[in-house]
């Protein structure tokens, strides 16, 4: 057996498509519609949420048997408050610009349902290398959905990515722009975010019949 | 055999491919169904729902001959090539060929790109759900060119039907199925995702935007501006319009609704027909009253001052209300939308009472966006099975009640 077995390597790829956190399980939408905006902006927060959940897991697996279960909310709550103060500080002693683009929702990564939803559903019950790995499963694809939601909420919106200007400069008229093309502004609106979560959601489904309920 | 018997026979052929429901979208418009039913009785109605799209279609042409003179009305107006048509409806400057023409050829083009678009993505969902075409966007295709200024460009407005069609109508089920009203919910797409097209002093006056790019670029041309009264208003200008201007419709505004008297004309031919309800049309008009009414008596006793930003809009004469703006549009035909609107009557009078109320509230207190009755429709939209259900639920009551007293 290798490093990851079957199962382990399920833990990882389920919530990628088949048990999506957003997308199926409908966790982790306030942040989702919030800061994809902008892709840096997403990819921060990706980053952040693997870091909180993955480390977050471990340690609530490790203490899951010494934990009295009246009082688990709170030494959850305390876990993930420390790990995202950490998050917080670094990034804003290394990238104050984007810490204040995220402002509140660095913070706000403490009520972000999948965090506390892995702790419950998955690490007081399992092992600390499984849970590690349940726990970067969920943040990718938390990720993954967040990221495909900001690029396409960038590139329409704002006709850039990561800052650049692929689609031309909409005040010069370079590239598209000189044919009359015209950024959206609408999917720089929080609205749209939704709209765009809920086309993804509509085209897993349509094509993996598995997930449709009625 | 004739034609309509052969379309039929081809029909039954190709019963099982699967553009089937194209061919009968296009052949169920042309004809009355082969099949009829044998058993049981049946009350025949002469009015399916395409003969009642199409009178709502009647409804609006007026307004879109209309809007067709207009917008070349207001381009020659804004050049300085004819006078003003002031105070006739059957002003000679207004009803010219020169005049029709230019709004024809930009309007026609709003006309094909509405129906072609709209009507592709129905025949698209039609095929992949394997039920026959709805008719609901016969009227929507209508309703979107008359809503938008004439300036927009066809590319804007096809992305703008393609998410009110898809995401308004189609992920909720198709016609009949849908919350939101989908010609209203395609402006709003539009507004907001392009809101230099859809505000501002520039869009209204059909080439005023191809000027001022022209100007910018160095011609020595005198810039066309054509500001809504609402918009000056907002601004705290004047409205630079007489009353009888605002009601005949000569006056710059989104292609079809800026002749009131034409949309009354219109709402009246609705209710002949038994088609638009008269409720909503009449509590809106009361809300949009009452709302006036109260901005005025605000101004009246001194509560603000001519420096306030909302004074241009509050202090406007409450019946002016009904005449400027899109309100009237709105009112006669898509806040009466059957679908999107409440379906009890008393629900209808309080459903229409707070489109009214709220489309003059929007447009005192957002000077940003003076044109309130479009988010006062679709918010009551949102609200309309809410009333609905409380309206059935009250009657529900007063009946148990009745029934306990009279066995208690």
């Amino acid at each position: 057996m290798g490093l990851l077995s079957k199962k382990d390597v399920a833990l990882i790829k389920d919530p990628l498509a088949d048990n999506n956190p957003i997308t199926i399980q409908v966790l982790g939408i306030c942040s989702a519609l919030a800061i994809t905006a902008e892709l840096e902006a997403a990819i921060v927060m990706s980053v952040s949420v693997l870091f909180v959940l993955g480390i977050g897991n471990v340690v609530i697996s490790l203490m899951r048997n010494i934990i009295p279960s009246k009082i688990r909310i709170i030494v959850q709550l305390i876990v993930v408050a420390a790990l995202v103060i950490i998050v917080d500080q670094v990034l804003k002693a290394f990238a104050y610009e984007l810490s204040k683009t995220l402002s509140v929702f660095v913070g706000l990564i403490i009520t972000n349902c999948i965090i506390m939803g892995r702790f419950e559903a998955f690490a007081l019950a399992n092992g600390p290398w499984r849970s590690f790995l349940d726990g970067i499963g969920n943040s990718l694809g938390y990720g993954v959905i967040l990221i495909i939601v900001a690029f396409f909420r960038e590139l329409l919106g704002a006709g850039t990515l990561l800052g650049i200007k692929v689609l031309g400069d909409p005040i010069e008229k370079t590239g598209v722009y000189q044919y009359g093309y015209e950024n959206n502004g609408f999917m720089l609106l929080a609205p749209m975010a939704l709209v765009v979560v809920g086309i993804i959601i509509w085209i897993q489904r349509s094509r993996n019949k598995a997930l449709i309920e009625d | 055999m004739g034609l309509k018997d052969s379309l039929h026979n081809f029909k039954e052929k190709n019963k099982d491919k699967k553009w089937l429901p194209a061919f009968s979208a296009i052949h169920t418009f042309l004809y009355l169904p082969n099949e009829t039913t044998h058993n049981g009785t049946h009350i025949k109605a002469a009015d399916d729902l395409k003969r009642t799209m199409n009178t709502v279609i009647m409804a609006m042409v007026p307004c879109l001959i209309f809007g067709m003179f207009n917008a070349g009305y207001q381009h020659n107006l804004e050049i300085g090539d004819i006078q003003a048509a002031a105070g006739s409806f059957f002003s000679s400057e207004f009803w010219t060929m020169d005049n029709f023409l230019i709004g024809f050829w930009k309007i026609l083009p709003l006309v094909i790109v509405s129906y072609a678009v709209g009507l592709g993505i129905e025949f698209i969902f039609a095929i992949i759900k394997g039920h026959e075409v709805e008719e609901g966007y016969l009227v929507t295709g209508m309703l979107v060119p008359l809503i938008v200024p004439v300036d927009i460009p066809l590319w804007m407005l096809a992305v703008a039907i393609v998410f009110g069609v898809v995401i308004g109508k189609e992920v909720f089920g198709g016609t009949g199925m849908n919350i939101l009203n989908p010609a209203l919910t395609i402006r709003a797409f539009l507004f907001f995702a392009y809101p230099t097209w859809m505000s501002g002093d520039k869009v209204w006056v059909e080439g005023a935007v191809e000027r001022a790019n022209n100007i910018a670029a160095g011609a020595n041309l005198d810039a066309i501006s054509g500001e809504t009264i609402l918009g000056s208003l907002a601004q705290g200008k004047a409205a630079g319009y007489e009353v009888m201007d605002m009601f005949l419709g000569f006056i710059p505004g989104s292609v079809g609704e800026t002749s009131t008297l034409l949309i009354v004309l219109g709402g009246l031919f609705l209710i002949f027909a038994k088609i638009g309800s008269w409720r909503i049309m009449l509590s809106s008009a009361l809300g949009a009253i009452v709302m006036g009414l109260i901005f005025n008596q605000v101004v009246d006793s001194g509560w603000i001052t001519e420096s306030s930003k909302f004074y241009g809009l509050m202090s406007t004469t409450w019946w002016h209300h009904l005449l400027i703006g899109g309100f009237a549009f709105g009112t006669v035909f898509m806040a009466t939308d059957p679908v999107t609107a409440s379906q009890t009557n008393k629900g209808k009078w309080i459903y229409g009472f707070l489109i009214g109320f709220i489309s003059i509230l929007i447009r005192v207190f957002n000077p940003a966006y003076p044109e309130g009755v479009m988010l006062a429709i679709l918010l009551m939209n949102v609200f309309a099975p809410t009333i609905d259900h409380y309206v059935v639920q009250g009657n529900i009551k007063q009946r148990m009640k009745r029934l306990k007293a009279k066995t208690a």
